[in-house]
Order: structure tokens, then sequence, then C-alpha cells
């Protein structure tokens, strides 16, 4: 347990200096992030009430890896991720109203209500879910890849998967393929430190994720998870990698959930101490925040501004998911077979 | 005494294989481990290496003599000091199985299937249906051409149909069964995957889900179960849980049921498991032409298909309409051999059987229907309830296990909709409960077999 005790000191720290590239993008980016901050607080407290059913996995804390690389993507890059998937939905541009009212299990939900909280997807923004199977999410944006390939359409997908699912078979076998294939596709492991209440440190022998593809020769990079700048710049390079015909790249982000692994989860297995020192320290908000002042990007007026906005389309995506009526009976039949 | 070489057997399915060509001729020195001669059996070509020292003394068959039995002796080989008088006696006796006539070589291009023996359609009555228009020429082939055929023609048609799987390209396919789509389509279209089903299953479905039209062979779908929650929670749920946004055009396709003589886990049936499930399309063909029409369907259908082949079956020859674009139904059972007594339900490789059944029955007075489901999901009940409804009674056969198998679903399905309708209740044969056994005898038992059904049958009918 060495190595657990060193790794504890540099939680969600990484090796780079914060990226200054693309700081004109801040204030866009920070509005996206703290869009995604007040919708998952929105979302546990609706949770508390009884109004959001089943497993419900927030995304507070690691706002900073979904928004920094889709600032980079363009037209045509796909996503998908696993359960824990809110924000990214949210970054793809898909509306707060039917991100939420899906959470209600309402008729105005993305999938009609019939996939919840960890199954949502949007073939129109090329975001492909939403999946529930820790690990399966990895083969199937590596399929996505593949149709880019058999397309030539120089598009990239995205995976994104956690340190917990970086140890499932499925994973080797994809970065395998992959590579032997040099499939356009960007293994983004968003390393929070949890797998549920492992920490890496007690799962993976080797706890340096963004080398897991060395044996099947696929770079990667660890990244300041914290930093949506960071995240953007190294999205950039592992794109124009996977555009450029190279094949896979695998982008670690060293980032960190505020939240229990799901609404269920007490998190006995961290203390509050080392919770409180990322926020205070880390927080990717708070150093955006901090970013765009000190660069006289935007003034307290303006974050003030772009608060008011967020907070009023949160509270009309929650007002959606409690007025939108339940599916009808007869869509239980429905979308069984096309 | 001359050495008499034998018709080895180099697959667990191989019965008869034909003599490719010798690689030595009458009066050449061998040496144990020369190759002496090439053997195409069920699967391959294979090398035929002598374990004997001497000198080949006689070829019993020429090259290209095919349909030769296993065990058939082939050459004689002369040892130290022997002469060919030797061979005097051995020779004629060993020369009775005569050679089959020696056919066209196995095609390289997919098109050369069709010309072949036709006859009219009125002599044919297995393919016969609605899909088959008076008139229509039939062709024989074996299974494996008409699925080798079928998505040869399906990936004419669209340039988004691929295939993947372990050795399905530059091997052609680890039973044969992709013989020249490489040749044809080139490695973008005909895949070679590593052995890594959970990995590969996986990217078909995201292929599938970016749009793409994949067929995931697996060599069996023994090897599927490493991939069963692609096959299930990737590719059967997608499109209900999106709410019918997003869907998995994709088949996954390879031989399932019993082999022979393999043992437990490569041998047993997964109809009743996928069957299961809500989602999926799930077909399981017996002769070629429904393995063509089906498997042409599958490929065309926008929904996840498991298509499950048989392996004893791709060797074997049945007519096949000679149409451009033979598409059959999924979701339509077939009626297979009209009757009036009893209903016999069966799938697959149990087709054959409940025909041999119903032939021998026919000769005891007793007239059996026998209803090919070809598709398991969603199960054509109504074909099923209407030939129960006119014979009242019935008897399911399948290889798969006893317990929540197809055959109670057909139970439980006949009970709830036709129970007033049946003069004895439905039996079930099964697969024993039982994993599969290597010894020959064992697996005889654990599998039924045509003797079962007609017990079964003549049971229902109180005989």
């Amino acid at each position: 347990m060495v190595a657990a005790s060193n790794k504890k000191s540099a939680r969600a720290a990484s090796d780079k200096a914060p990226s200054n590239s693309g700081i004109q993008d801040l204030p866009g980016l920070y509005r996206e992030m703290l869009l995604i901050r007040r919708f998952e607080e929105r979302a546990g407290q609706m949770y508390g009430m009884g109004l959001i059913g089943g497993f419900c996995h927030l995304y507070i804390g690691q706002e900073a890896v979904v928004v920094g690389m889709k600032a980079a993507t363009q037209e045509g890059d796909q996503m998908i991720t696993a359960y824990r998937d809110h924000g990214h939905m949210l970054a793809m541009g898909l509306d707060p109203k039917g991100v939420m009212a899906e959470l209600t299990g309402r008729e105005g939900g993305l999938s009609r209500g019939k996939g919840g909280s960890m199954h949502m997807f949007s073939v129109e923004k090329n975001f492909f879910g939403g999946h529930g199977i820790v690990g399966a999410q990895v083969p199937l944006g590596t399929g996505l890849a593949f149709a880019n390939a058999y397309r030539g359409n120089g598009a990239v997908s995205i995976a994104y998967f956690g340190d917990g699912a970086s140890n499932q078979g499925q994973v080797y076998e994809s970065f395998n393929m992959a590579e032997l294939w040099r499939l356009p596709v960007i293994y983004v492991i968003e390393n929070n430190h949890y797998a549920m209440g492992t920490s890496v440190e007690r799962s993976s022998a080797m706890p340096d994720l963004h080398r897991r593809g060395e044996s099947f020769a696929i770079p990667g990079r660890k990244v300041d998870g914290m930093d949506v700048l960071s995240v953007r710049e190294a999205a950039l390079d592992a794109l124009e990698h996977c555009r450029s015909g190279k094949g896979p790249i695998i982008l670690e982000m060293m980032t960190y959930r505020y939240r229990g692994h799901s609404m269920s989860d007490p998190a006995k297995y961290r203390t509050q101490e080392e919770v409180q020192k990322v926020r205070a320290e880390q927080d990717p908000i708070d150093r955006a925040r901090a970013r765009l002042l000190a660069e006289n990007l935007i003034d307290e007026a303006g974050l003030k501004e772009i608060d008011r906005e967020v907070r009023a389309i949160v509270a009309e995506a929650a007002e959606f998911a409690q007025t939108s009526p339940e599916p009808d009976a007869a869509e239980l039949y429905t979308d069984i077979l096309r | 005494m001359p050495i008499q070489l034998l018709m080895p057997a180099l697959s667990p399915t191989m019965e008869e294989g034909k003599l490719v060509k010798w690689l030595v001729g009458e009066g050449a020195k061998i040496k144990a481990g020369d190759i002496i001669a090439e053997i195409e059996t069920d699967k391959a070509v294979m090398e035929y290496e002598s374990v004997d020292d001497g000198v080949m003394g006689r070829l019993l068959f020429p090259d290209g003599a095919e349909g030769i039995k296993i065990n058939t002796p082939i050459a004689l080989i002369l040892q130290e000091g022997e002469t060919a008088a030797a061979m005097d006696g051995l020779a004629s006796a060993a020369a009775t199985p005569a050679p089959a006539p020696a056919k066209p070589p196995a095609m390289s291009k997919p098109a050369a299937a069709m010309p072949a023996a036709s006859k009219p359609a009125a002599s044919m009555s297995k393919a016969a249906g609605p899909e088959v228009p008076a008139g229509t020429k039939f062709v024989s082939m074996t299974v494996r051409e008409a699925l080798r055929d079928a998505m040869a023609e399906e990936m004419r048609r669209d340039g988004n149909v691929f295939l993947m799987g372990e050795e399905v390209g530059q091997y052609e396919g680890a039973y044969k069964v992709s013989q020249g789509l490489l040749a044809e389509f080139g490695p973008k279209r005909v895949v070679d995957t590593p052995i890594t089903e959970h990995g590969f299953a996986g990217i078909g479905v995201g292929a599938a889900l970016a749009g793409l039209r994949p067929i995931v062979e697996f060599m069996t779908f023994n090897f599927a179960m490493q991939a069963i929650d692609h096959i299930i929670n990737s590719a059967a749920k997608t499109l209900y849980m999106s709410g019918g946004q997003l869907g998995a055009p994709i088949v996954f396709r390879g031989p399932n049921g019993a082999a022979a003589r393999v043992a437990a886990q490569h041998s047993q049936c997964y109809a009743a498991w996928y069957a299961h499930i809500p989602g999926l399309i799930v077909v399981a063909p017996y002769d070629a032409a429904s393995a063509k029409g089906l498997l042409k369907a599958a490929i065309r259908n926008p929904n996840p298909v498991v298509f499950l082949e048989n392996e004893k079956l791709y060797g074997r020859s049945f007519d096949v309409p000679a149409l451009d674009d033979f598409v059959l139904p999924l979701g339509k059972a077939h009626i297979a051999r009209p009757g009036r007594d009893a209903t016999i339900v069966s799938f697959s490789i149990g087709v054959g059987k409940s025909l041999e059944a119903a032939e021998a029955l026919a000769a005891e007075g007793i007239d059996a229907e026998v209803i090919d489901l070809r598709t398991l999901r969603p199960l054509d009940m109504e074909t099923v309830l209407a030939s129960v409804r006119r014979t009242n009674r019935c008897v399911s056969v399948e290889e798969g296990w006893p317990q929540s198998g197809i055959g109670a679903e057909i139970a439980a399905g006949i009970m709830e909709q036709a129970f007033d309708d049946l003069d004895a209740p439905v039996i079930r044969v099964c697969g024993k409960d039982v994993p599969m056994p290597y010894a020959a005898n064992l697996e005889r038992l654990a599998l039924p077999q045509v003797e079962d059904i007609i017990a079964a049958v003549k049971s229902v009918c109180y005989r």
C-alpha cells in the first residue's frame, strides 16, 4: 500500500501547467460547465424528493472533461459513454428539458421515459448513449470508429469510460482491434479515482491508466481533467492524431467526483477532508471563473448574468420534467422492433 | 503385405472426403511424414501425411474423386521387399466403393453456384410456398453454399453490408461458409478478427448503431456466450431504451446446436436462450432454400437478428429456387409436410429428423404434419395453432434442453389458446437434461432421435 499513500497526495492533479490555448473560448466553456453543475445539483435535489427513480449518477466535479472535449470536436464526431451521462448530453447540445424529463420518466424525455438516467441517445447530435454495463461502451465506441473508417468520413469517435471500466477485458479487446485497424477513436478515461467504492490503487496493478495502451502501441497522455482548457488542448491534439490516420489514442483525465457513485452511495470510502480539498483547490468551475476575472475576459456582472441564465434554464427543465405526463400505457409495447 | 492407406476422418463431422490430388505417383519412395495427398473435408483442404515408409504401389482413386467414405482404402504402399504382385487381391477388393463422378471444382466465384442441375418446381415441395412462383426452376446446393450466396448477394446489393469474424477472410470460413467472399469484396468488407468475441461483437453493434449493416460470424454460438452482453444489452435493447431513435441492424450468425463428438462446451442449442429476448429476431433454418431466403431477409432487416445455423446441415444439399432475389419472410413458419393425424413442430436439424419420422409413421398409417418454425422469435403460433386445431395432437422436437425450451413455449401456447382442441397432452422431444457427453453411445442417447419422435407421435395418437 505504499503506492496508495503516494498517490493520495496527487489526487486530481496532473503533470502539466494549466493550458492557455483557446482562452478566448473560456466564457462559453464556463457557461457550459456551470449548466451541467446546476443541472446535476437540481437532479440530486429532485432525486431526494422522489421525482427521479432508480440509479442516478451525478457528474458534479467532472464537468471540465466533457466540456473541454466537446469544445475541440467537429461536426460529425461522435460521443459515447456509460451511465454517468447527463453532462455528456448537455455538452452535446441536447435540450436540458428532454434530459431532465427522461430522469423523471416522462413522455417528454429524450427516450420518451423508457431509458431513464442511464440510457439516453441522440442520433441527431451524434450521441450514442448512455450505457448501463460498465465497459460495454468501449467496443461500441470502437465500432462507431470502425464505421467512420469504413465510410472514410473523417469523423472521430470519443469513447468515455472510468477508472473502474479500465479493468474490463473488453476494453483491451477493443484497444487491440482499434490499433490493428487504425481506427479513429479517442479513449477518454475519466479517472475520478473511485470505481464505486474501490480506489484505483486498490483495483489496478498498474494505476497509470494512460499507459494501459502500451502493449498495443497506443499512445496515452495524462491530462489535468479539472482544467477545461487543458482538456480542450489535449483533445485537439488527440483529434488531429486520429484524423491523420494514426489510429487510436488514450487520454487519462485526472478528475474527481464530489458526490457518491450514485445517489444511494454514502461514500464512506474517502474522507470529507479529501473531497473538500479538491473542491477548494481544483474545482473546474472556480478555476475557470478565476481565470476569466484575472484575464479580464468577463466582469462580476457578466458572471452574474451567466449564472442567472443557467438557473433559468435549469428551472425550466425541472418544471418541464414534473409537468410532462407519464408515457402512455401503449408505449409499453412500442420500439421493441422496427 | 502391402499397407492400405485409408480415407482419414479429418474433422468431427466428416463422413466422406474428396481426393483433391495425389502429391506422389505410383513407384515413388515414401517416408513417414511425407505429405502424399490433399484431401478435402467438409471444412477444408487438408494435407495427408504418410505414417509409413515404403513405395507407393497403387493409387486406388484418381485426382478429384469425390464422396469417398472414411476408412475406404485409397492407396496401397509396398513395404520393403514387396513387389506389385503382392497387391493383386487387395487392389480389386479395395476398389469396390466406386468413386463418385467428379463435379466441377469448388467455385471460386459465388455466382458459379447457380447453374447446376435444374428441375421444374412441380417436383419440389420443400421450399415451395407463396414466395416461389409457379414454373420456377430449382438448383441443388448445400446449405453452406446457400448461406454464402445469400451474403454475397446482399453485399453486392448494399455497400453497408460487411462480414466480420474469426477466419472469415483468408481462411474462407472455419466451416467454409464464406468461401470466395474475400476475393470478391476485399478485406474492408470481409474482416478477419482476432479471437475476441466480446470485443468484435461490441464493435459490430457499434458499427450497426452508426448505420452500417454488419454480419458478425461466430465460429460457433458456443463462443457467442463471451459476447452475449452485447447481443442482448447493447443490440436488442437499444431501440427501446432510446425511445425508438436508435436501432442496431446487425446479424449474428454461426453454427448452433449439437456438433459431432465435441462434448459439452462445443455442443448445445441456444435457440431458447435468444428466443427469450424481446428486441431480437431469432432464425433457425433447416434446408438450403430457407437458409438462403431467411439470411437475405435477416441482413435487410433493421433489427438485430440471431441466425442459428447447424454444422451438420452445412454439407447437405437441397433444392433452392433459381430466383435472382429469393427472400423469405421472417416470422413465418412453413409446413414442410402436410398431414392430418398429428402435428410435429420443429426447427433446424430437427425438421429433417421429423420428416424422417413422418415417413416412417406414414408406413404405419399415421399421417403426421411437420411444421418448420424457421423463425423462433417472433414465433408463428398462428400456423402451429391452425395445424393443431386440425390434427388435435402435437409433438415438439428440438435439440435443446427441456426446461424453459422452445417446446415448453409451444406447449404452453397451445394450452393457452387451443386447449379444447387437444385430444392428448403435447409431448416435448428434447435433448436430455444433461451436458453433452463425448462417448458416441451417450451422445446419441442425449440427442433426440427419429425413433423418439416416432414414439412420441404414436403416444399422442394413443397407438
